[in-house]
C-alpha cells in the first residue's frame, strides 16, 4: 500500500477512534473515496482495528452498499421498489443494459464508465419510476429518456477527457 | 445560546414565536426527497435571488428580533408528491403545484408583492374545480395530521421554529412534572402501538425496560425503513427531525436511559443530514447532552447509518448492525427489552411511534383515544403509491376505510380499474374487491387487517390496477425477500429461493398445478419455522394472492394465459389479417426477423422466433398487431 493511501486511511480511522463497533461507518468513508473497497485496504483496516480479516470481510460482503469490485464513473441505479415496479421500471433497466451491452452478470462497462444496478426503493415513489446517476435523481423515467440520458452522459465524459 | 431551565425555554419560545409571527408572509418550499428531485432547491435559490434583486426584506433564518420580512424556507415533505415541486404561501395557505423556476418572477410579483393568487399554479381536480388553499384540497381535507403535524409547515433545519410551534414542551413536562412511571402509564393509557409493523403496545415495552435491574439502558430509533414503497419515516426524519429527537428524549426519561441511537438506512442521505443538524442544534441549546434544561438528566444521541440490508429493520439484526457486525437476527428470548444493544435493556421503537409521543404527553392519553377504534387508537401515516392519481404521504385516523384513502384522498386509480392494494410491503398481503370479498370498505387498523390476512406493516400502500398481474406481484416480493434473506436459517435461505423458482416457472409458462400445491406447502413450512419476522412473513404475499387471486394462478398454469397481460412469456403477438395492409414496416422493424409475408398481403409472425419485444406493436400504423 502506498504511504499516502495509508495516511488517508489512518485519518479515517482516527476520526472513528479505532473503534471496531464503527467498522461499518469506517468502510463507508473508505468507499466514498475509492468507490469500492479494495481488498488490501480491508486487511489493513482489520489489523488496525485489531479484529480478524474474516470479520471485516464478513461485514463488507453482508451489506448491499459495499462493493469489492470497482465501479464505473457513472453509477446508474434503477429503483425497483414496488411503486416503481408497478409503474414499469424493468423496461427502463433493460434499455440501460441494452444501450451499454451490460447484463446482471456484467454490471460495469469495460471502459469503467458505467455501472448499472437496481436498488430496492429510494423513497421517491411519487416520481416513479426513478433512477439515480451518482445520487442525482431522475424522475418519471421511460426507456426513451434512458437512451437520451446515456447519450448525454457519454458526451459529458467525452468532453471531460 | 444554551437554555438552562424550563422557564428559560418558555421565554425563548415566546421570542421565537414573536419573530415567526412578525413575518408578514412566508414561502415554504417543499425540500423533501421527492420535490428536491423535481428541482425545488433551484426554485428556492431563484426566489432568494429575485427578492434580493427587488430589495424585498427576506429572512431565510428566523431573526432574533421581530421585524417585518418575508420568510423563505425549505420545509419537509408537504405530502402531495405527485404534484411536486410544491410551494405554499402563508398565512393565506395558498398551495402552488408543479412549480418551475420560470414561475418564480410571477410568484414574487403577484403573490408576494401583491396579494393575488396565480390561478394556473393552483390544484385543479378532474372536474376542473380549482382549489386555492391547501386545506380545501380533497387530498388534505380528509387527513388528520398528528405525527406529521409540523412536516411541511416549519423550516426543517430550524430548532427555533420547532420551539416556536411548541417543541420540547412535552420533554420539559416529562422532565419536571412526571416520574418515569407516570410517563409509562400515560403512554400505556393512550394505547399507542408500535407503528413499525408489529403493533406492540409502546407503554408496555417501556415499562419492561424501566423495571430491568441493569442500570445502563439504550433508546434506539428504527429508521431503517426498508419496505419498498414506503417513505413515511423518511419524511418525518427529513421534515421534523426535532420531533423524533423529542420523542426519543421522553422515552429516555421514562426508562432512565442516557444513550440513544437513530439507525437510518443508507438510501436516505437527506434524512441523515437533517438529523445531524438537529442533534447538533439540540445539543448546543442544552436539549440533548449533559444536564438537560438544568434538570440533571443526561441523554446523548448518535446516528448510526445502515449499509443496505432490509433485515436490519428487525430488532436484533438492527442492534447487531449498530455494534458493527453482520446484521443478522438472533433467537429470542432474551428479547430486546432485556438484552438489546450491547447486551443492555433497550427501547426500540420506530420513527413514527416516537413522533406520536410528544403530543400524547402534551395533550394526555384521553385526547389520543378520541381518534381511532378501541385498542387501535390514534392515526397512521401511509405512503400512497403505485397506480393511484395522487401519490403521496398521508395521515388518517386508524379505522379509515381503504375506499376513503384511495378514492377520496388518492383521487382514484390511475390507468385502469381498481384491482388490489398491497399493504405492509414484503411481509404484508393484498386487499381486493371481488364477488366474495369487499376490502374497500374494511377499516384499516391493526386488528381488522389481521383478520383478513394482511397487516398495516410500516404503512406502504401500493395501489394496483387491472394491468397488474398478481402472480407477478407475488414473484416480485419473493425476489425481494430472497435477495434480502440474511442466510442464517435454512427455511428462509433455501425456502424463499425454491418459492421464487416456482413462481418464476409459473410466470414463464412452465408451471403446473403441482407448482401451486408445492408453493402452499413451502409457504406453510417457512412461516412455521423461520427464525425472524422477515422469514416468518416472507410467504405472506404468496399466501394472500393465492387466497384472493387463485384464478390468476390457475390461468397461468392451465390455460398458459396471463389475464393482466403482464407476463411476457405467456403472451403471443399476432397480426390481424383483416387489418394488415401488407406494408412490411413491422417485418423491417423486427429485431429477430420473425415477421414475413408478401407486400400488400397480410403478414404473419413466426411464434417460435418472436421474443415478444413489442417493437412491431408500437410501429404499426393500422393497429393490426395485437397482443393476445
Amino acid at each position: 500500500m502506498e504511504s499516502n493511501e495509508q495516511i488517508k486511511i489512518n485519518r479515517i480511522l482516527d476520526d472513528y477512534n479505532y473503534d471496531p463497533a464503527l467498522v461499518i461507518a469506517i468502510m463507508q468513508e473508505v468507499q466514498k473515496d475509492y468507490r469500492y473497497l479494495p481488498e488490501e485496504l480491508l486487511c489493513y483496516i482489520a489489523r488496525q482495528l485489531k479484529i480478524s480479516e474474516a470479520k471485516v470481510y464478513g461485514v463488507a460482503t453482508f451489506y448491499e452498499n459495499f462493493s469489492l469490485d470497482p465501479k464505473g464513473k457513472y453509477l446508474i441505479k434503477i429503483c425497483d421498489g414496488t411503486a416503481c415496479h408497478v409503474r414499469k421500471s424493468i423496461p427502463i433497466l433493460e434499455e440501460f443494459r441494452k444501450q451499454l451491452k451490460l447484463s446482471e452478470a456484467k454490471p460495469t462497462t469495460d471502459d469503467m464508465l458505467f455501472t448499472v444496478e437496481t436498488v430496492s426503493c429510494l423513497g421517491a415513489c411519487g416520481l416513479a419510476p426513478v433512477c439515480t446517476v451518482n445520487d442525482k435523481v431522475y424522475p418519471a423515467m421511460t426507456p426513451v429518456k434512458a437512451r437520451d440520458l446515456i447519450e448525454k452522459l457519454k458526451e459529458e465524459a467525452h468532453a471531460n477527457q | 445560546m444554551r437554555i438552562n431551565s424550563r422557564e428559560e425555554l418558555e421565554l425563548r419560545r415566546g421570542e421565537f414565536k414573536a419573530s415567526l409571527d412578525s413575518q408578514s408572509k412566508q414561502i415554504l418550499i417543499c425540500a423533501g426527497t421527492g420535490c428536491v428531485a423535481g428541482g425545488s432547491l433551484d426554485i428556492y435559490e431563484k426566489l432568494k435571488e429575485l427578492m434580493e434583486e427587488n430589495d424585498i426584506a427576506c429572512s431565510v433564518v428566523l431573526e432574533k428580533e421581530p421585524h417585518d420580512t418575508i420568510g423563505l424556507k425549505k420545509s419537509g415533505c408537504h405530502g402531495f408528491c405527485e404534484m411536486g415541486p410544491l410551494l405554499r404561501i402563508e398565512p393565506m395557505g395558498w398551495l402552488y403545484i408543479k412549480v418551475k423556476v420560470e414561475d418564480c418572477e410571477e410568484i414574487i410579483k403577484k403573490s408576494i408583492l401583491g396579494n393575488e393568487v396565480i390561478d394556473r399554479l393552483v390544484y385543479q381536480d378532474k372536474e376542473s374545480r380549482s382549489y386555492q388553499k391547501q386545506d380545501e384540497i380533497p387530498f388534505y381535507r380528509q387527513q388528520t395530521r398528528v405525527a406529521l403535524e409540523h412536516c411541511g409547515h416549519i423550516n426543517a433545519e430550524s430548532i427555533k421554529e420547532y420551539i416556536a410551534v411548541g417543541g420540547y414542551h412535552a420533554a420539559s413536562k416529562a422532565l419536571f412534572d412526571m416520574t418515569p412511571e407516570q410517563i409509562v402509564n400515560e403512554i400505556s393509557d393512550s394505547s399507542l402501538r408500535g407503528r413499525g409493523g408489529g403493533g406492540f403496545p409502546t407503554g408496555r415495552k417501556w415499562g419492561q425496560v424501566l423495571k430491568q435491574d441493569e442500570e445502563s439502558r439504550y433508546v434506539v430509533c428504527n429508521g431503517d425503513e426498508g419496505d419498498p414503497g414506503a417513505f413515511m419515516d423518511r419524511s418525518m426524519m427529513e421534515g421534523d427531525p426535532h420531533r423524533v429527537i423529542e420523542g426519543m428524549l421522553i422515552a429516555a426519561i421514562a426508562t432512565k436511559a442516557h444513550n440513544g441511537y437513530i439507525y437510518v438506512r443508507a438510501e436516505y442521505p437527506l434524512a441523515v443530514s437533517r438529523l445531524e443538524i438537529a442533534i447538533q442544534k439540540a445539543t448546543e441549546r442544552g436539549l440533548l447532552g449533559k444536564n438537560i434544561l438544568g434538570s440533571g438528566f443526561d441523554f446523548d444521541l448518535k446516528i448510526s447509518q445502515g449499509a443496505g440490508a432490509f433485515v436490519c429493520g428487525e430488532g436484533s439484526a438492527l442492534t447487531s448492525s449498530i455494534e458493527g457486525n453482520r446484521g443478522m437476527p438472533r433467537v429470542k428470548p432474551p428479547r430486546t427489552v432485556e438484552q438489546g444493544l450491547f447486551g443492555k435493556p433497550t427501547v426500540l421503537n420506530n420513527v413514527e411511534t416516537f413522533c406520536n409521543v410528544p403530543p400524547i404527553i402534551n395533550n394526555g392519553a384521553q385526547w389520543y383515544k378520541t381518534m381511532g377504534p378501541k385498542n387501535n387508537h390514534g392515526t397512521k401515516a401511509f405512503a400512497l403509491t403505485g397506480n393511484v392519481n395522487n401519490t403521496g404521504l398521508i395521515e388518517v385516523p386508524m379505522g379509515t376505510t381503504l375506499r376513503e384513502v384511495i378514492f377520496d384522498i388518492g383521487g382514484g386509480v390511475k390507468g385502469g380499474e381498481f384491482k388490489a392494494v398491497q399493504i405492509g410491503g414484503p411481509s404484508g398481503g393484498c386487499l381486493c374487491l371481488n364477488a366474495e370479498e369487499n376490502h374497500l370498505d374494511l377499516a384499516m387498523d391493526f386488528d381488522s387487517l389481521k383478520k383478513v390476512g394482511a397487516m398495516i406493516g410500516s404503512g406502504g400502500l401500493v395501489v394496483m390496477n387491472d394491468q397488474s398481474c398478481m402472480v407477478e406481484v407475488a414473484r416480485f416480493f419473493m425476489d425481494f425477500t430472497q435477495n434480502e434473506s440474511c442466510g442464517k436459517c435454512i427455511p428462509c435461505r433455501e425456502g424463499t429461493r425454491r418459492m421464487l423458482e416456482l413462481l418464476t416457472d409459473i410466470t414463464s409458462g412452465r408451471g403446473t398445478m403441482e407448482h401451486i400445491e408445492l408453493l402452499e406447502d413451502l409457504a406453510d413450512t417457512i412461516s412455521e419455522t423461520a427464525l425472524c419476522g422477515l422469514g416468518k412473513t416472507a410467504a405472506s404475499p404468496v399466501i394472500s394472492t393465492l387466497k384472493y387471486f387463485r384464478d390468476e394462478y390457475i390461468a397461468h398454469v392451465v390455460d398458459k394465459k396471463c389475464l393482466a397481460g403482464e407476463c411476457k412469456a405467456l403472451l403471443s403477438i399476432i397480426i390481424d389479417p383483416d387489418l394488415c395492409k401488407g406494408c412490411s414496416k413491422c417485418a423491417r422493424m423486427c429485431p429477430v426477423d420473425a415477421i414475413h409475408g408478401e407486400i400488400k398481403k397480410p403478414f404473419t409472425i413466426d411464434q417460435s422466433k418472436c421474443i415478444k419485444c413489442g417493437t412491431c406493436l408500437d410501429g404499426c400504423k393500422f393497429n393490426a398487431i395485437i397482443q393476445a
